[in-house]
């Protein structure tokens, strides 16, 4: 195929284009010597779930943390190659780390709300960064995004730490979405959960979807499964396939993913 | 390898036994510690309880023991204390929170460490020796409440570190990392985070070492607190006494009377630090009931 032999094309393209937010371009991450993530380019879609699976020690972890610079706090991590967000590389010379996290926000593995109130939780992060409008109103929109409003409305000023395990954690989901990021990561964020508090985080994402693009990394296929519009196969570093989710689970390309979906290893 | 239930409840119960026969030496060794403060109390509240009164607390001292009294030492004792919790508290949990979260984990760090744990064990005439020699003669700053401050802050310093330190050790990374993944910088991570939630045990480390400063006696000696002292310091660079210079004053003296006015000075120097600890310790609480 030519270059865009005729302008519809070329509009498709650039169509396509837009509505990538964050494209890997040939990335490896090392920590010291050992390569932990090889060669590995894909796109993330605006508006849309992409899941990253994978076996453990993968690099599936690694290459989400890397998403929004939090490999830098880890001694001896490096990132070769380009990942190009808002026409920009995130390991570009001139680009602050700080503001980058500020515009990619992260749910950890572990619900981590810090010790203070619920309403605290939220509003910190938007005032530290200069968020000058009223606090009340952003935590109640949060909150309410987070599928937490209803709950915690009647304690907004109680500690976080009172809160379960599932509550704590679309506290911060909450606590992410209130800095209204353009790009929100989860790194495992049910697996420190029940089932039910599961169940409400899935149904949550598939809310924030309209607003947010997510990026997923999940030990459980089925979670995967359920609900990405894009997987990620990984193993050993290696980026082994990428492709719609459905794509994925029944008429995988590679026999590799095939046996890793039917759960015949991993 | 298999066990009869007989052999079994034989082993079970020669370990409960084993159990309970070292918690009782725990207890054992606890209450020996506090029978012997309390003998100690009791010999010093015997001697000096008589000579507690208001006019004991509201007299300078005196070469007559009736007319004697603490005002000038416990005065003193309170300026000095307030002055070295100015200079350490700040000073300690700034180098704590450099080496922890600012400081990288390189050679020079590991020297410094070293170096303060070694510090700590420094005999406290030492740090006399030297308060002598920079502050009172090389600074000028004489024989002055502010050279008897900053000398003892030299000596809790290295405490109050060493525990901010482990406090801040103990501040899980992932409350580190939530907020740097909201877009917040070092310092606002620690200002926000990690310095408020390591607080409780910041108090703790220096709650102990206020509290050894203001029993120290051998640096105030070396660097020149007056044991006779008839007015009151009015400002950090007036010269002072302290409680445990006048009760060591008393003690030299041979008159029976003196022994029993330096008894009555210990009952005081145990109720100022009582009461120090106590609101550090209720300050403390409070703080930690907040954050849980």
């Amino acid at each position: 195929m030519s270059q865009f032999p005729d302008p519809a094309a070329a509009d498709q393209v650039q169509i396509m284009h837009k509505k990538s937010v964050l494209e890997l371009r040939n990335v490896d991450i090392f920590y010291g010597d050992n390569r932990a993530v090889k060669d590995v380019s894909f796109n993330i879609r605006r508006n849309r779930i992409t899941a990253i699976i994978g076996p453990s020690g993968c690099g599936k972890s690694t290459l989400l943390r890397s998403l929004n610079r939090m490999n830098d706090f880890v001694e001896g991590a490096r990132v070769e190659g380009e990942l190009i967000f808002a026409n920009e590389n995130l390991y570009g010379k001139d680009v602050d780390p700080v503001s980058v996290r500020r515009r990619i926000g992260m749910v950890f593995q572990k619900p981590n709300p810090f010790p203070k109130s619920i309403y605290n939780n939220i509003a910190w992060g938007p005032l530290i960064n200069g968020y000058n409008d009223s606090t009340d109103e952003l935590v109640e929109r949060s909150l309410k995004q987070a599928a937490l409003w209803e709950e915690v409305k009647d304690r907004l000023h109680d500690s976080a730490l009172n809160l379960s395990g599932g509550q704590q954690q679309r506290l911060c989901i909450a606590r992410a979405l209130a800095m209204e990021p353009e790009v929100l990561l989860m790194d495992e964020p049910c697996s420190a959960l029940d089932p039910i508090s599961t169940a409400h985080i899935e149904d949550l994402m598939f809310e924030l979807k309209e607003k947010y693009t997510i990026v997923i990394v999940t030990h459980n296929m089925q979670q995967a499964a359920r609900i990405s519009d894009y997987t990620a196969f990984m193993e050993m570093g290696d980026l082994i396939e990428f492709n719609v989710t459905k794509r994925i689970f029944t008429r995988p390309a590679v026999k590799r993913t095939e046996e890793y979906v039917t759960g015949r290893f991993g | 390898m298999s066990f009869s239930s007989e052999q079994e409840s034989i082993y079970l119960a020669r370990r409960h036994r084993k159990a309970k026969l070292f918690a009782l030496f725990c207890a054992a060794i606890t209450w020996s510690g506090v029978l012997l403060l309390g003998i100690l109390l009791y010999q010093v509240s015997i001697d000096g309880f008589r000579w507690l009164d208001w006019q004991f607390i509201d007299s300078f001292p005196s070469r007559f023991p009736e007319r004697a009294g603490i005002k000038s030492a416990l005065v003193g004792t309170v300026w000095l204390i307030c002055l070295v919790a100015l200079i350490s508290i700040p000073v300690g949990v700034s180098t704590a929170l450099y080496l922890e979260e600012f400081a990288g984990k390189g050679r020079l760090a590991k020297i410094i460490e070293v170096n303060i744990a070694n510090l700590a064990g420094v005999p406290s005439i030492v740090y006399g020796i030297l308060g002598l020699a920079i502050f009172v003669r090389y600074l000028s700053l004489e024989r002055s409440l502010i050279s008897g401050a900053l000398t003892m802050s030299l000596l809790i310093l290295p405490v109050i570190i060493i525990a901010s330190r482990e406090a801040i050790k103990t501040v899980p990374q992932s409350i580190r990392y939530a907020a740097y993944s909201l877009g917040a910088t070092k310092w606002q991570t620690t200002w926000a985070h990690v310095l408020p939630a390591s607080f409780p045990g910041i108090m703790t480390g220096v709650i102990l070492a206020l509290s050894r400063a203001i029993g120290e006696t051998a640096p105030l000696i070396m660097i020149g607190a007056l044991t006779f002292v008839a007015f009151l310091p009015e400002g950090p660079m007036d010269s002072f006494t302290a409680l445990p210079i006048q009760i060591y004053n008393w003690v030299s003296r041979p008159q029976e009377e003196f022994h029993e006015l330096a008894a009555a000075g210990i009952i005081i120097l145990l109720a100022v630090l009582l009461i120090m600890n106590a609101t550090a310790i209720f300050i403390r609480n409070k703080t930690e009931r907040r954050l849980k």
